[in-house]
């Protein structure tokens, strides 16, 4: 099976790629937004909005999504130390996108030891932190089917997008100082072709289609796992941040902090809105009307020192002069 | 010679007629001039990152990535020569009694009606305001500077305090800037104040109209010449 041409985002990642040579449909046609007021499209091609469902029930921690996307995105992850941990590397870095996290749970109410693995990596987040926190015009774009990509040409490497990232998910690289994270291989999906961790994952743990289809699949999927037991099994697609491009199912949806930390309710901070927001209107606008008021008392008013200042300064040195240690002998008289 | 009480060891007269005072020596004028350009080139890179219709600032520095890069260098660089500033004037900035006489005639500070205020030493309240603000800011800018120097200092907060570091950064910045505003106005509004900062003296008008304390004193210090 290959993708219908005339679709404009693939419905799975299963599918083989068209054969046709393809025109990728991500370009700046489809950008909706772009980071510090960087150029948007005018009418951005309508793309259907897509979604990485990411089954953490399914999951078998086999890491073949890390190493087909280090395949396919051609990075190199150094060589690191065992540190008596499954997740390898140690963490995201700038040239690994996505990392399996692992956390032994001992469940409380069953008394059941579950492993719980869940895939980290950008979320892609409709309302995104990053892209609010980025100070480079166009280093962070969103397109119309809801992917969020890092622009590296544009980007200045200031870690801000760290910063506003309500998941810590950016990396900065200390080789080129631009920052780094997944990209729902958006060059990809660009083709007709499903991200390539889905496309590898061999349990379909990981599935890729349209935001609709991927919430519906979820749904099923939740029904399942309430039927196996799971009552609390659930969709995690997080509406602080708009919902998100990247979605879990998770068995205990109602304590997502067990999956080693996943967020319960993440939004962008309070303190980085109002530092992109009011702190830079109000900011500016103070220092212009400080300045331009500044000008307007000058032109009007001055203190300028009269020719009869410079007289009683004479007349005020010449007596002290004349009287050693007399006038001015630090004691001037208190107002 | 009596004692200082007002005035810095270089101050003093350097003419009669007219009276030419020395106001402030070579060493502490470059070093003022040195900050000054440091804080311009901050505030320059700063707005640049600060919001995006400057971001075009970034290009008097060679581009976004290059002013990401020196604009905590140059911070160093204004913090040091500007502590080394603070440690040559401190003295004559903290607060005295005629600062409140001062501060409650602030109308005629405005008018520029002189004479229904005290006699004061070195530095008026003004002058202290904008000396302890900018000591206060530049301690605030360098703390949170180096939490949200990325490149070098990924790890030394968590994410939550590098956002409040940020914010706080950046209302620093602001404030920083409002009180140069004022600092540099203040200087061109009182007129004759300017020469203090280039060839180093005042004229013996200005400092019997603003600063008569400091004045007096030096003028009671002079050592009479010989010949007269």
């Amino acid at each position: 099976m290959t993708i219908a041409p005339n679709v404009d985002s693939p419905r799975t990642a299963t599918a083989n790629p068209p054969v046709q040579p393809a025109q990728g449909n991500l370009g700046q046609a489809a950008v909706v937004r772009s980071s510090a007021g960087g150029p948007v499209a005018e009418n951005p091609t309508a793309l259907t909005p897509v979604a990485k469902l990411i089954d953490v029930s399914k999951c078998i921690g086999c890491k073949a999504c890390q190493s087909a996307c280090v395949e396919w995105n051609d990075t190199h992850p150094g060589v690191e130390e065992n540190v008596g941990v499954y997740e390898n590397p140690h963490d995201l870095t700038p040239d690994m996108f996505t990392l399996m996290r692992f956390a032994e749970y001992d469940n409380p109410e069953t008394g059941d030891f579950e492993w719980l693995i869940r895939k980290d990596g950008c979320m892609h987040c409709a309302d995104p932190g990053c892209l609010t926190a980025c100070p480079a015009p166009g280093a962070i774009v969103q397109y119309s089917n809801g992917i969020v990509d890092f622009i590296h040409e544009n980007c200045i490497g200031c870690g801000y997008c760290v910063s506003g990232c309500p998941f810590d998910i950016p990396r900065i690289s200390q080789v080129d100082h631009r920052s780094y994270k997944c990209t729902l291989c958006s060059d990809r999906v660009a083709v007709g072709q499903g991200p390539a961790c889905a496309k590898a994952c061999p349990t379909h743990a990981i599935t890729f289609g349209t935001k609709d289809d991927m919430t519906a699949l979820a749904a099923e999927r939740v029904e399942d796992l309430k039927s196996r037991g799971y009552d609390n099994a659930g969709l995690y697609d997080p509406q602080g941040v708009g919902g998100t491009h990247v979605m879990y199912v998770l068995h205990h949806a109602d304590k997502p902090g067990i999956y080693n930390d996943l967020p319960e309710d993440p939004q962008i901070a309070g303190v980085v809105e109002n530092w992109k927001g009011p702190t830079k209107t109000v900011g500016l606008a103070a220092i212009g009307l400080a300045a331009l008021g500044s000008v307007a008392m000058g032109l009007f008013s001055r203190v300028a020192v009269e020719p009869e200042d410079e007289r009683h300064a004479e007349d005020l040195v010449d007596r002290a002069a004349a009287i050693p240690g007399g006038e001015g002998s630090g004691e001037g008289k208190d107002a | 010679m009596t004692g200082r009480r007002y005035s810095e060891p270089g101050d003093r007269i350097l003419s009669r007629d007219p009276v030419s005072v020395r106001r402030y020596a070579g060493f502490t004028r470059l070093n003022h001039w040195f900050t000054a350009t440091t804080l311009i080139l901050l505030a320059l890179s700063g707005f640049a990152l600060f919001d995006p219709s400057l971001y075009w600032l970034s290009s008097l520095f060679g581009g976004g990535q290059a002013t990401r890069w020196v604009h905590p260098f140059i911070g160093i660089a204004l913090f040091v020569s500007f502590m080394i500033l603070f440690v040559q004037l401190v003295r004559h900035n903290l607060f005295r009694r005629e600062d409140a006489v001062w501060a409650r005639n602030i109308g005629a500070v405005v008018k520029g009606d002189e004479d229904r205020l005290p006699e004061l030493g070195k530095y008026n309240l003004g002058q202290k305001f904008v000396f302890w603000a900018m000591f206060w800011l530049i301690v605030v800018l360098i703390a949170t500077g180096f939490m949200i120097w990325y490149q070098f200092f990924p790890e030394i907060v968590s994410v939550d305090t590098r956002r409040i570091a940020l914010m706080v950064h950046s209302i620093a910045a602001v404030l920083t800037i409002l009180t140069l505003i004022l600092h540099v106005f203040a200087a061109i509004w009182t007129r004759g104040t300017l020469s203090a900062m280039t060839t180093g003296t005042v004229s013996g008008g200005w400092a019997f109209r603003h600063h008569r304390k400091w004045l007096r004193e030096l003028a009671g210090r002079q050592r009479t010449d010989p010949a007269e």
